[in-house]
């Protein structure tokens, strides 16, 4: 009964397995676990655009296979698991939930390369990275201030994480370098992906008075709401212009694409390397969407500040920085370290707002 | 042409059998077509659905872990539902039995003790059942509708773990990322075997669907359960308490779906992170009808929706459809499973002509 | 600033309401359709679709309004000619929706949509505070006026809509009588799905005028939770549609206006202030039995 078992499944994994296994042989597997949908406008879309340009960029060398909606818990150390068994050289997990899973499937597949988005557990096999989200906002609250006529803007937050406290301390650290009075006022939708939540935000905030809107939400509803109510507005992850083409200041740009073709041919060359990456604007990691809908000298202002960020004259997090609370964070000329930027925790001076603790 | 139902005399134990080898068969029909008109080869992504995932030990442990909750928790819905009883917040009674369940190992991870383990167990199945609780005496006390406030309450559950896994509970080594600190050693629910991942939680869920199963079959308990459920009238008469079993049926469905939060927490997770559950109290509904209400069919239908999840990934990555398409496909399978069952309890007939020549034709 | 907070209270409420006034004909013809997302879903992309594909947002709606419809149509075939298990029918139901709903939209994601333009009201709508109000709003929001309006009278005062709780109070005795309970259902069903896919068209037309897999975001739970709320009476929809909607607009509020509670916990107002309210109005155990369709949920088979 066992034998006959046996030679059944037998013959039908060489049947389920005859036509991916002939070719599949030359090429590398590097694969990639989504949180959400490859279509969902936002944080995994912008993953698995990167991944079609690494696909591009190797053409037949490599396959990417993927798999979408995976969540967070059980089922994705099952996923990653599945995929280490399926011949994944290289597998990204993009999500910062992930982290654990990944940990414990790198551990059990010591030749298997693991990369995992936005957390900080490493290992020989696995390596994280990371994009220097605050880089794009410190340079949008500059145009912010710019721009706005009250001096107030609103920011929709998703969840209190510490990338995104980051990414308010930096926007209003850039607005106050242009207008040390500016203020912001911040409202958390506790979701990443609802689009009628995320209008419902973006309306509150500008029925309480801010001028320009800035998210950290992934579909373009608030941009729709700003085009509709004649207020200004940042896109968030993608470029977003086409839901407002008359809106949209500029956007960051999440470009995983460089940083997956960098990787993938470090692993073809033989020379990956556990890393923990932090990249920035100069490392093509992230880019601003085209500086729209602004008088040349805020855009040439804005132009600039990239410059300097890029060539690392300019670093966001530079005091004197005080905490919300008026006390001293950083001495004049002192910039922030990493580690503190990661876990951060706490408000910057003038942000209208008490952060959930 | 229509369609027109008789009812037979008594449930066909032919079509019992019957029933789900036709499901199948029609699953795997309309399956076939609908991957081979996405271009698909239909053999490949059907192998990929029901076989890839049955063939090798660790996706065989993986299976046992996917389906330990939806079995544990449809078990105790069923119990309710068979006595009227319409808990549809299973989703938040699991959250805050895994909440309650790591107080010990989240709050007092210093204590090392084999008594850990079971006292964890124990408080997230108190937890779950008094969460329960909370629609039951509204409906015992105010009359208010059960299926509004145990839905409600999944929300708050789920906001209310948010706020501590952000906030108080908040592993203060882990750079303010939102979850909690690892589970110690003693904490953590042991695998079964040496082979792969499943732990305990299984064995839960098949313990309490045969226990289950014994006291609706052979104890009064059980009895009370059904003759309440048919009619509360009939109940009284009986002299039981349509009161105390919206108490027993709410706070037992709790108490699994609490037991059934703190396993996968401890067994799998390991810790408390904003999203534990994908969505398993409300799987479980599915799980407990597909089983007729029944606990050991639950044990089929608990493991044959389990196969679904897995199936619909291993057939994304080796056939590269999309998650979309694995989900249209889980509906179908649910589609023709419940209709079929319809075959058990009645004849099918399909009459053409109009309804006043098929009348004439019967009298 | 009020009149603006009211505004967004009304699209906001608006499809949960339509949603939700659908589901309470459904279920008082006996019917529990707990697929209420899953139609919702199916109605906006194809309101999404309709709108796209004839560059008109009007047919859109139409469009959205038959995709729920089909869509339930589904249902209604299994669970009443083939007497399927209703619970569980409707929720595989939403599975199914939400997976087909993405297939179809797939590629329509990221194309920015055309908002429904109001019908403005001459005259009326220059009356201060009332006017944008109530009479410069979408087709959308004057027909969840006009159905809470319409199926209250249907229910209550026409013979049809009498014969109707006569079915879901007691489907054997309605069928004795000589009513026809299948036809009946079927319609509420339909009903129903209609009423869910003119929801989800405000999702994708009004509320945020695009097409994005999962947009309805849950919004067909709560429907359904309103049905119960109001104790399956159409004005009491309409309230709660609007205690939910406002509570959730103002803990926004709240929150831009800068008061320190977690936000988790304004999150939760929303569900805690439905729970509460139904514990005041469900106190008069009487009149709660009376408006529950007593049949509801339970599989009817005429015996001939």
């Amino acid at each position: 009964m066992k034998k006959l078992i046996i030679a059944l499944a037998a013959t039908a994994a060489a049947l389920g397995g005859l036509s991916s296994g002939a070719q599949a042989q030359e090429k590398t597997k590097v694969c990639f676990v989504y949180v959400g949908t490859k279509t969902d406008g936002g944080w995994t879309q912008a993953h698995d655009i990167g991944r079609q340009e690494l696909q591009k960029a190797f053409a037949d060398k490599i396959e990417t296979p993927y798999l979408e909606s995976v969540p967070e818990g059980p089922d994705a150390e099952r996923a990653i698991e599945r995929m280490a068994r399926s011949g994944c050289a290289m597998i990204f997990t993009t999500s910062f939930g992930f982290m654990d899973a990944t940990v414990k499937v790198a551990e059990k597949f010591p030749k298997v390369k693991f990369e995992h988005a936005t957390g900080f557990k490493a290992g020989p096999n696995l390596a994280t990275y990371n994009s220097r989200f605050y880089e794009g906002r410190y340079i949008q609250g500059q145009i912010a201030a710019k721009m706005s006529k009250k001096g107030v803007a609103g920011y929709i937050a998703s969840f209190p994480i510490p990338e995104v406290v980051m990414g308010i301390n930096a926007f209003e650290l850039g607005a106050k370098s242009v207008n040390p009075n500016f203020k912001l006022k911040v409202v958390w939708a506790n979701t990443w992906f609802d689009p009628g939540k995320e209008a419902d935000a973006a309306k509150a905030l500008i029925d309480q008075g801010v001028d320009i809107l800035t998210q950290h939400t992934d579909t373009t509803a608030p941009m729709q709401v700003a085009a509709e109510r004649g207020i200004m507005a940042f896109g968030q992850a993608s470029d977003m212009i086409a839901a407002g083409p008359k809106t949209q200041l500029t956007a960051i740009v999440d470009t995983w694409g460089a940083y997956y073709i960098k990787r993938t041919k470090a692993l073809l060359d033989g020379t990956w390397k556990s890393e923990q990456i932090w990249d920035g604007l100069k490392d093509g990691i992230l880019t601003m969407a085209p500086y729209t809908n602004m008088p040349d000298d805020v855009k040439a202002m804005a132009e600039e500040t990239e410059a300097k960020i890029k060539s690392g004259e300019l670093h966001p997090f530079t005091g004197p920085i005080n905490k919300q609370d008026g006390s001293p964070w950083l001495k004049a000329g002192e910039k922030a370290d990493d580690g503190t930027l990661l876990g951060m925790n706490f408000y910057v001076e003038g942000v209208d707002d008490k952060l959930p603790k | 042409m229509r369609i027109e139902l008789e009812k037979r005399a008594s449930a066909s134990s032919l079509f019992q059998i019957v029933s789900p080898l036709l499901a199948l068969a029609l699953t795997l029909l309309f399956g076939a077509l609908m991957f081979w008109m996405l271009g698909k080869n239909p053999g490949h992504a059907l192998y990929a659905f029901f076989i890839e995932p049955l063939l090798e030990v660790w996706s065989l442990h993986e299976l046992a872990i996917k389906a330990a909750p939806l079995i544990l928790i449809a078990v105790g819905l069923s119990v309710c539902y068979r006595s009227n009883n319409w808990n549809i917040g299973a989703e938040g009674q699991f959250t805050i039995g895994a909440i309650v369940g790591s107080i010990l190992p989240v709050l007092v991870p210093q204590w090392h003790s084999p008594m850990v383990l079971p006292l964890m167990l124990i408080m997230g199945a108190i937890g779950g059942a008094l969460f329960a609780a909370i629609p039951a005496l509204l409906k015992t006390r105010f009359n208010t509708n059960e299926i509004l406030v145990s839905l409600m309450l999944v929300y708050i559950a789920q906001l209310f773990l948010d706020w501590l896994v952000r906030g108080p509970w908040r592993d203060p080594k882990g750079f303010n990322f939102p979850q909690t600190i690892s589970f110690a050693k003693e904490a953590v629910l042991p695998e079964l075997l040496e082979s792969g991942r499943a732990h305990w939680a299984i064995v839960f869920a098949l313990v309490a669907a045969v226990g289950v199963w014994f006291m609706m079959r052979y104890m009064l308990k059980g009895f009370e359960v059904t003759v309440l459920g048919r009619s509360e009238r009939a109940g009284r008469f009986a002299g039981f308490s349509s009161r105390r079993m919206v108490w027993f049926s709410m706070m037992l469905s709790g108490a699994f779906a609490g037991l059934a939060g703190i396993s996968e927490v401890s067994g799998s997770i390991n810790h408390l992170q904003p999203s534990i559950s994908p969505g398993y109290g409300f799987t479980a509904i599915i799980v407990a009808f597909l089983g007729r209400l029944n606990p050991l069919g639950i044990i089929v239908s608990g493991f044959i929706l389990a196969l679904t999840y897995l199936g619909g990934e291993a057939a994304q990555l080796s056939i590269g459809v999309s998650d979309k398409v694995t989900r249209v496909f889980q509906g179908l399978l649910l589609f023709f499973v419940l209709s079929c069952d319809t075959l058990i309890l009645y004849r099918i007939r399909i009459i053409f002509g109009s309804d006043r020549a098929a009348a004439e034709g019967r009298s | 600033m009020i009149e603006a907070i009211l505004l967004t209270i009304i699209t906001a409420a608006t499809p949960l309401v339509i949603a939700a006034i659908g589901e309470l004909v459904t279920e008082r013809a006996g019917v529990l359709n707990l697929g209420v997302e899953g139609m919702m879903i199916m109605g906006a992309v194809c309101a999404f679709a309709g709108s796209y594909l004839t560059g008109s947002p009007l047919l859109g709606v139409l469009c959205g309004i038959m995709g729920g419809a089909l869509f339930s149509l589904l249902f209604g075939f299994l669970t009443l000619t083939l007497v399927t298990n209703q619970v569980a029918t409707g929720l595989a139901l939403t599975i199914l929706g939400l997976g087909l709903s993405g297939q179809i939209g797939e590629s329509f994601v990221g194309i920015p949509g055309v908002k429904l333009q109001p019908i403005v009201f001459p005259v009326l709508s220059d009356i201060p505070f009332v006017g944008p109000l109530l009479f410069k709003q979408d087709i959308t929001f004057y027909l969840s006026i006009a159905l809470i309006i319409g199926v209250n009278w249907f229910l209550f005062k026409s013979r049809t809509g009498l014969k109707m709780r006569a079915i879901g109070d007691n489907h054997g005795s309605a069928h004795a009588l000589g009513i026809n309970v299948i036809r009946t259902r079927y319609l509420a069903v339909m009903f129903g799905g209609a009423c869910a896919g003119l929801a989800g068209a405000q999702l994708s037309l009004v509320y945020t005028p695009q097409w994005v897999e999962n947009m309805s975001a849950g919004r067909g739970w709560i429907a359904l939770a309103l049905v119960v709320f109001a104790s399956w009476r159409p004005w009491r929809v309409f309230a709660g549609g609007y205690i939910f909607g406002a509570v959730g607009i103002l803990q926004l509020h709240a929150q831009a206006f800068g008061i320190g509670v977690p936000s988790q916990f304004l999150s939760m107002l929303p569900y805690a202030v439905t729970i509460v309210v139904l514990i005041i109005i469900s106190h008069n155990r009487r009149t709660t039995l009376i408006n529950t369709p007593a049949s509801l949920g339970k599989p009817f088979v005429p015996d001939r």
